[in-house]
């Protein structure tokens, strides 16, 4: 079953890299398959200790149509807390926006599978907009949206505001969410851009906990908020 | 902030909320930044220099070979006397300086008198450099650098929006375009486009910001209209078609598009022409990028008001931003030929189509609403 499943595979990349390379003038001329690929690695601390986090996003892909993949991974105190990997279609379906369609598996807090189904895009007022649906295997709807805007001072330093809300249309016992707007951060990054492909900066959020999901957090005797300063670096490839 | 000083709150958050809807940027003048701008190949230190005899007459041909950069050119103290453009001779024109798109050729005559150097200063139209060279009467000498002109920024105007009209939203993509209402009048049209007074900063900034140089009071600027034939042209036939070259795009994806189709869509359709007839080409840029538009294998007239037997020959027009021109054309070489935005970017990101000039047996297909005016469809000449 490995096998046939790898072969296909083979097939289907060959295909891929045979269209994309396809000695078509024409393709010279709009049909170009480019890629942009982003990971940022950061690391800090809130008062429950030290932080890490880390993530990537990135496309290969046409005007139209891409592949887009991201994933993020976040540790506390040595320990790694969250998982996710991300596999996406994306389809541009408007001037500025993509419609999404893939799958997330989270490896940890539990091994969990995501249907995801959003949008990608930029708002009015040039704010860079990612906004998801998820079902998971266990049938568990959810919902992400993140928001950020790149604010510049000078060609090379500037900041950039973000945040992100998370919602749950269900009390998920098994991951300690409550029903409604489940958790959010909110926060800020100021950069300075040695190279568009490196660019260290700091950052500092704000995250919290809400309605249900901050009383089972009360409960179990944990924090409901935080505030972490980080350092990082962002790669571009 | 800046702004809010200059303008009061009111009328900067009307800016910001205006471009902030449009999801661009005013300052957007060009795609590229470079860390260096070269003259004949060497870079400000190297100083290319040209040596003249004083009180000697001196041609210089320039030549825009730069792949995403448009200047503006001046030789501060020099008046400079334009006398061909895109290697077509025109009728001699004084003046201080040009702006000087991709592409584009000018050949200048020069008269340095005095025995100094002279900078030959080709400024970015983003303002984010030079291009320097001298002119010495000796090697080894080098002029002032001039000073570094405010960068303009674009308005509402160079969006093809009246400054009355909040945020109405700029067509970003023209996919789905309609092309079969351009029906533009053409003898109502004021072709003179270019007849800004641009030493006026405060009209120039209520018109087009992407046409103000910053060019000081009393200095002359070349604008197109001020090109004229030196020899009378032979073809003076009224155009028998008209034909729309829109162009378009998405500055965010940077997706760049003739009549709506990039080269390499599968609707990708060239503009075919009667071997012979004479068109009418009209530019009608929808994105807020100059687009010097390059025809390869004929000159084409630039309809810039002269009349028509003085209408000069150009290979490359820029089309400002929000803004239209049209040319006229011979069809007389026959062949398949290169028509591209020469932003070599644009182009290879799409802006690239083709005219193909042969003896078809028939009509060309009028439903082809993207190179027949529908109006204009009915009255074909053929040679």
């Amino acid at each position: 079953m490995t096998t046939i499943k790898i072969n296909l595979f083979i097939v289907v990349f060959g295909l891929f890299i045979t269209n994309a390379f396809a000695e078509d003038i024409h393709q010279d001329h709009g049909g170009a398959t480019y890629h942009a690929f982003w990971l940022e690695a950061q690391h800090g601390g809130g008062s429950e200790g030290d932080k890490s986090h880390a993530e990537w996003d990135g496309w290969i892909g046409g005007d139209t149509h891409k592949l887009w993949l991201k994933g993020e991974l976040e540790g506390h105190k040595g320990q790694l807390e969250e998982s996710e990997v991300w596999a996406l279609y994306s389809r541009n379906v408007a001037d500025f926006w993509d419609l999404q369609l893939g799958l997330r598996h989270d490896s940890q807090p539990e091994s969990t599978r995501y249907a995801v189904l959003g949008f990608n895009g930029l708002a009015p007022y040039l704010f860079e907009t990612q906004a998801h649906l998820f079902v998971s295997d266990y049938g568990d709807v959810s919902a992400r949206l993140k928001q950020k805007n790149h604010l510049l001072f000078t060609q090379r330093f500037g900041f950039e505001p973000y945040y992100e809300l998370n919602f749950t249309a269900q009390n998920v016992a098994r991951q300690s969410l409550g029903r409604g707007l489940s958790d959010g951060e909110i926060g800020v990054k100021v950069f300075y851009e040695i190279t568009r492909k490196l660019v260290p900066y700091i950052d500092l959020k704000y995250e919290r906990k809400f309605g249900r999901t901050a009383s089972i957090a009360r409960n179990a005797g944990e924090r409901e908020e935080d505030w972490v300063a980080s350092l990082g670096i962002k790669f571009l490839f | 902030m800046a702004d809010v000083e200059e303008e009061g709150f009111k009328s900067a958050w009307q800016t910001v909320s205006q471009w902030g809807q449009m999801r661009m940027s005013p300052t957007d003048l060009a795609d590229v930044r470079y860390d260096a701008f070269l003259m004949n190949g060497q870079t400000n230190q190297q100083n290319w220099t040209g040596l003249f005899k004083p009180g000697e007459r001196v041609r210089l041909r320039f030549i825009n070979a730069s792949a995403m950069s448009m200047y503006d050119v001046r030789i501060p103290g020099l008046k400079m006397t334009v006398v061909q453009a895109d290697g077509q001779y025109i009728e001699p024109v004084e003046i201080d300086e040009f702006r000087f798109a991709v592409a584009e050729t000018y050949d200048v005559i020069v008269t340095p008198e005095a025995d100094r150097a002279y900078t030959i200063a080709a400024e970015s139209i983003d303002r984010s450099g030079f291009a320097l060279g001298t002119l010495a009467p000796r090697q080894g000498m080098k002029g002032p650098a001039p000073e570094k002109r405010p960068r303009s920024l674009l308005t509402m105007a160079d969006m093809g929006h009246d400054m009355d009209h909040d945020g109405e939203e700029m067509n970003h993509s023209e996919m789905k375009m309609d092309h079969s209402g351009h029906n533009m009048n053409h003898d109502d049209m004021d072709m003179d486009h270019s007849g800004h007074d641009m030493s006026d900063s405060d009209t120039a900034k209520m018109q087009s910001g992407w046409a103000d140089a910053g060019t000081p009071k009393g200095h002359k600027a070349l604008q197109y209209s001020d090109l004229r034939a030196l020899k009378t042209q032979p073809d003076q036939r009224p155009p028998a078609r008209e034909i729309d070259v829109v162009l378009g795009g998405n500055m965010e994806r940077y997706i760049w598009t003739i009549n709506g189709r990039k080269f390499s869509d599968p609707a990708f359709e060239p503009f075919q022409l009667h071997y012979g007839e004479r068109v009418r080409l009209s530019f009608k840029n929808n994105t807020m990028m100059a687009h010097p538009m390059h025809l390869h294998g004929m000159f084409v007239q630039l309809e810039n008001g002269q009349p028509t037997e003085k209408l000069p020959n150009k290979h490359t027009v820029l089309v400002p931003p929000g803004d239209s021109y049209s040319v006229l054309l011979t069809a007389d070489e026959p062949g398949e030929w290169a028509f591209h935005c020469h932003l070599l970017y644009h182009m290879a990101a799409g802006m690239m189509s083709k005219v193909v000039v042969a003896e078809y047996a028939d009509d060309l297909p009028d439903e082809d609403a993207t190179t027949l005016d529908s109006e204009m469809g009915g009255h074909h000449d053929h040679h």
